[in-house]
C-alpha cells in the first residue's frame, strides 16, 4: 500500500491560498498526466473544489515528492505553500480519502456536494488513464463506505442553513411546495436568499413589497415575479402562502388583526411567516393565532444549531465505521500486492515443467495415452508441492509489515519479473534519467 | 372456523395497537414498516373471517359482534386506503387502537347479541348497516385527522427543532386526509341513516323521533353536517375542526350506546 496524499483546505490553508491552488475543470485532465508523468508516480488523482485541493497518488516506493510537484506545477515557492499542507501516507491517506468522500472533512460536515465532487475527479482521472489500478481500488471503496456512512448514520439528514430550514419547515406545513405563493416583505439579501431555495423547491408565484418600490421591481424582476406598492400589502398579503419579512420597521408590521384578516380571506389556510427582521416584524399576539405559523431569526437559528450539534453526534459514529473499513481495505490490498509475485511465480514454475516434459518427449519418442496422463500427473504434483510453501508464506506476509522484503526474496530467488509493474517502473525510470 | 381467523386479525392487528402507542413518544421507520404489514396480514385474516361467516350462511345481520367486526374491517380499509395515497402510517395511532378495541369486543363476544325485533325489510337493513358503518369507518378517519392535525399544529407551533423529524405527515395532507374522509363519509351516513329509516317504518309503521337511538342519530348527522359545512364554508381547521370531530365521535358512540335503551332499535342482553 503506497499512497501517498498532499493537499491544503478550508482548516490549512486561508481562501487566498486555496484560490491560488485552485485548477480549472477544463485543466483538471492535463494535471492528472502531468502527475503520472512525475518520478516516482504510478497513478494519481487531483480532487479541487473551492474548500480543498489535495493531489491522491499511488507511487513506486511510498516516497515520490509530491510537494516538489506542487511547487513547479503552480510556481510556487516551498515559503509561500508548504506551512499550509498535509501530507498521509499508507493507512492515513487511505483514511482520510475515506473521511473526505464520506464528508467528515468538509466545512458543514455531512454536506452532500463532496462525494459528487470526488467522483466527478475520479472520474476525469480514471478517462484520461491516470486511476487504473490501486487508486481504483481506493475510490471505489470510498464511494461504498460513503454510502454506508450516509445509510447508517444520520450526519447528512438534518438542514444545517437557515434557508435550508426554511424550506423544510414549509414542507411540514405544507407538504409539497409546489404551486404555493411566497411573498417578500423587505427586500434584503437574506430574504432573497430564502426566497431562491423556496423557488427552487417548487414554489409557484413570488410578490415582492418594500418601501422603495424601486427595490421592489428589482427583486420581483430577478424572480420573474410581481412588485407590490408597500401600502398594499395587507390587501394582498393572503395571496401567499409563504411570507419572508425582513423591513427595518422599529414595531412589528404584522398584528393579530392582520392574521385574522388574512386567516378570513383564505378560508382559514394555513400561512408560514419567516421572520428574519430585527426587531421583529411579526407580533407575539399574532403568531399564536390558529393558522398562522412564524418563526423568527432566533428560532430558526436554534434548528440550525441543534442540527449541527446532532451531526456532529452522527459523525462520531461515522468515525467508527471509517476505522474498520480502514482496516478491511488495507487487508485486501495487501494481499492483492502478492498477487502478481505469486501469479508470476506459478507461470514460471509451469514454463519449466512444460519445457521438461517437451524434453523427455524428445527423448523418448511417442508415449502413450497413459503415460501421458501420468507423466502430466507426476510434474504437476510436484510442481504443486515445491509452490504451496512460497504461496502460504507470500500470503500470511500480506498483511504483515514484512511484505515487501519477503515479495523481494521470492521475486530474486526464482528471478521473476512482474508484468507490466516492472516493464512501467523501467520505462519511468529511463524517462527520469532523461529529465535530468 | 370464522372465530379463529378473525382471533388471528386480532394478533395482527396488536401489533399496530404497540406501534400506535410507540409512535406517540418516537419514531421508527421499521417498526412503522412491521406494524403495516401486520395490519394487512390481519386484514387478510379479518377478510377471511368475514366471508366465512357470510358464506357459511350463518351470518347474523344485526347481531352486535359481527356488525363490529364489519366495522374494524371498514376502518381498516379505510386506513389502508389513505396509505396508499399518502404514504404515511400516521393515521393508524388513531384507527389502530379503535380497529383492536371493535375486533377484540367482536372475537371474544362468544354470544351472538341479536335485536330484539323481527326485521321484515332485509335488505334495507343489508344496505343500513353497510352504509352506516362506511360512514362510521370515515368519521373515525376523520376524527384521526383531526387529532393528528392539532398534534402536529402544536409541534410546529412550540418551535421546538424535534418537530421537524416528527413522523407526522405535513399539515396540509392530515387536512386533506380528514376532509376527504368527512367527504367521503357524509353521503354514506346521510344514505344508511335514511335505509335505517325506511327499515324502522316498515317495522314499526313510524318513525319515533324521542327515540334514545334515532334522537342521537339524528344528533350525530347534525353535527356531521355541521362540520362538512363549516369546513367548506369557513375552511375551519384545529382546534374548531377537532371539537366538532370529537362532538361526532361521541355523538355517535352515543347512537351506539343508545342500542341498549331504545325500544325500536334495542340488543337483546
Amino acid at each position: 500500500m503506497r499512497f501517498q496524499l498532499i493537499g491544503l483546505n478550508h482548516k490549512s490553508a486561508p481562501l487566498e491560498v486555496r484560490e491560488r491552488l485552485a485548477i480549472p475543470e477544463k485543466h483538471l485532465p492535463d494535471t492528472c498526466r502531468e502527475l503520472t508523468a512525475y518520478p516516482g508516480i504510478e497513478e494519481g488523482m487531483v480532487i479541487s473544489t473551492c474548500n480543498r485541493v489535495e493531489i491522491v497518488t499511488h507511487t513506486q516506493n511510498g516516497h515520490a515528492d509530491l510537494r516538489g510537484f506542487l511547487h513547479t506545477h503552480f510556481g510556487l515557492k516551498p515559503e509561500e505553500l508548504d506551512a499550509h499542507l498535509y501530507e498521509f501516507r499508507e493507512k492515513d491517506a487511505v483514511r482520510h480519502i475515506f473521511r473526505v468522500a464520506s464528508s467528515l472533512d468538509s466545512m458543514v460536515v455531512g454536506e452532500a456536494q463532496i462525494l459528487g465532487q470526488v467522483k466527478e475527479a475520479y472520474a476525469t482521472a480514471r478517462a484520461v488513464g491516470a486511476v487504473r489500478g490501486q487508486l481504483d481500488q481506493l475510490f471505489s471503496r470510498a464511494f461504498a463506505v460513503a454510502k454506508r456512512v450516509r445509510t447508517e448514520t444520520a450526519v447528512g439528514s438534518s438542514s444545517v442553513s437557515i434557508a435550508s430550514v426554511a424550506v423544510e419547515l414549509a414542507k411540514k406545513i405544507f407538504g409539497s411546495l409546489h404551486g404555493k405563493n411566497v411573498f417578500i416583505v423587505g427586500a434584503g439579501k437574506m430574504s432573497e436568499l430564502a426566497a431562491r431555495h423556496l423557488m427552487a423547491h417548487g414554489c409557484g408565484s413570488i410578490f415582492v413589497a418594500n418601501r422603495t418600490y424601486e427595490r421592489a421591481i428589482g427583486l420581483a424582476q430577478k424572480f420573474d415575479g410581481q412588485a407590490i406598492k408597500f401600502e398594499d400589502l395587507y390587501a394582498t398579503c393572503d395571496r401567499a402562502d409563504i411570507v419572508i419579512t425582513s423591513t427595518g420597521a422599529p414595531h412589528a408590521i404584522f398584528r393579530k388583526e392582520h392574521g385574522e384578516q388574512f386567516l378570513a380571506r383564505r378560508k382559514n389556510r394555513p400561512m408560514f411567516f419567516i421572520d428574519i427582521a430585527v426587531p421583529r416584524d411579526v407580533s407575539d399576539d399574532m403568531a399564536k393565532l390558529d393558522g398562522i405559523f412564524a418563526y423568527n431569526i432566533d428560532d430558526l437559528q436554534q434548528a440550525v444549531s441543534t442540527h449541527v450539534a446532532d451531526r456532529r453526534k452522527e459523525a462520531e459514529k461515522a468515525e467508527a465505521i471509517i476505522a474498520s473499513e480502514v482496516e478491511k481495505f488495507e487487508a485486501r490490498i495487501s494481499t492483492l500486492d502478492v498477487v502478481p509475485t505469486i501469479v508470476s511465480l506459478q507461470d514460471h514454475l509451469e514454463t519449466i515443467r512444460q519445457a521438461e516434459i517437451d524434453r523427455v518427449r524428445g527423448r523418448m519418442g511417442q508415449l502413450t495415452p497413459e503415460q501421458e496422463i501420468a507423466v502430466e500427473a507426476l510434474t504437476r504434483g510436484i510442481i504443486n508441492k515445491v509452490m504451496h510453501t512460497p504461496i502460504t508464506t507470500l500470503k500470511s506476509a500480506a498483511r504483515e509489515s514484512e511484505a515487501t522484503t519477503v515479495v523481494d526474496v521470492v521475486r530474486r530467488l526464482f528471478n521473476l519479473q512482474v508484468k507490466g509493474k516492472d516493464e512501467a517502473s523501467d520505462a519511468k525510470k529511463t524517462e527520469a534519467g532523461t529529465r535530468q | 372456523m370464522s372465530l379463529l381467523w378473525l382471533r388471528f386479525a386480532l394478533a395482527c392487528y396488536f401489533i399496530g395497537l404497540v406501534y400506535a402507542f410507540f409512535a406517540l413518544s418516537r419514531t421508527s421507520d421499521i417498526f412503522a414498516r412491521i406494524a403495516l404489514h401486520a395490519a394487512s396480514l390481519g386484514m387478510v385474516f379479518h377478510f377471511v373471517s368475514l366471508t366465512e361467516l357470510f358464506l357459511s350462511g350463518q351470518a347474523v345481520w344485526t347481531a352486535v359482534h359481527n356488525g363490529e367486526s364489519l366495522l374494524a374491517f371498514l376502518s381498516m380499509t379505510f386506513f389502508m386506503v389513505i396509505y396508499t395515497i399518502y404514504q404515511t402510517t400516521a393515521p393508524g395511532v388513531v384507527v389502530f387502537p379503535v380497529v383492536f378495541f371493535l375486533t377484540f369486543v367482536a372475537a371474544m363476544n362468544q354470544q351472538p347479541v341479536l335485536l330484539v325485533q323481527f326485521v321484515p325489510a332485509k335488505g334495507w337493513l343489508i344496505a343500513h348497516i353497510i352504509l352506516i358503518f362506511t360512514g362510521y369507518a370515515a368519521l373515525v378517519l376523520s376524527f384521526g385527522a383531526s387529532l393528528l392535525y392539532l398534534v402536529q399544529e402544536r409541534r410546529l407551533k412550540s418551535k421546538k427543532p424535534k418537530s421537524l423529524s416528527s413522523f407526522l405527515p405535513a399539515l396540509e395532507t392530515i387536512d386533506q386526509m380528514g376532509y376527504r374522509s368527512l367527504l367521503l363519509g357524509f353521503p354514506f351516513m346521510t344514505l344508511g341513516l335514511l335505509a335505517g329509516s325506511v327499515v324502522a317504518i316498515s317495522t314499526f309503521g313510524h318513525l319515533d323521533f324521542l327515540d334514545p337511538k334515532i334522537l342521537l342519530s339524528v344528533l350525530m348527522w347534525a353535527v356531521y353536517l355541521i362540520m362538512v359545512f363549516t369546513r367548506w364554508n369557513s375552511g375551519w381547521r384545529g382546534r374548531r375542526a377537532a371539537a366538532l370531530a370529537s362532538v361526532a365521535f361521541l355523538a355517535a358512540l352515543a347512537a351506539g350506546a343508545a342500542n341498549y335503551f331504545s325500544t325500536i332499535h334495542r340488543f337483546a342482553l
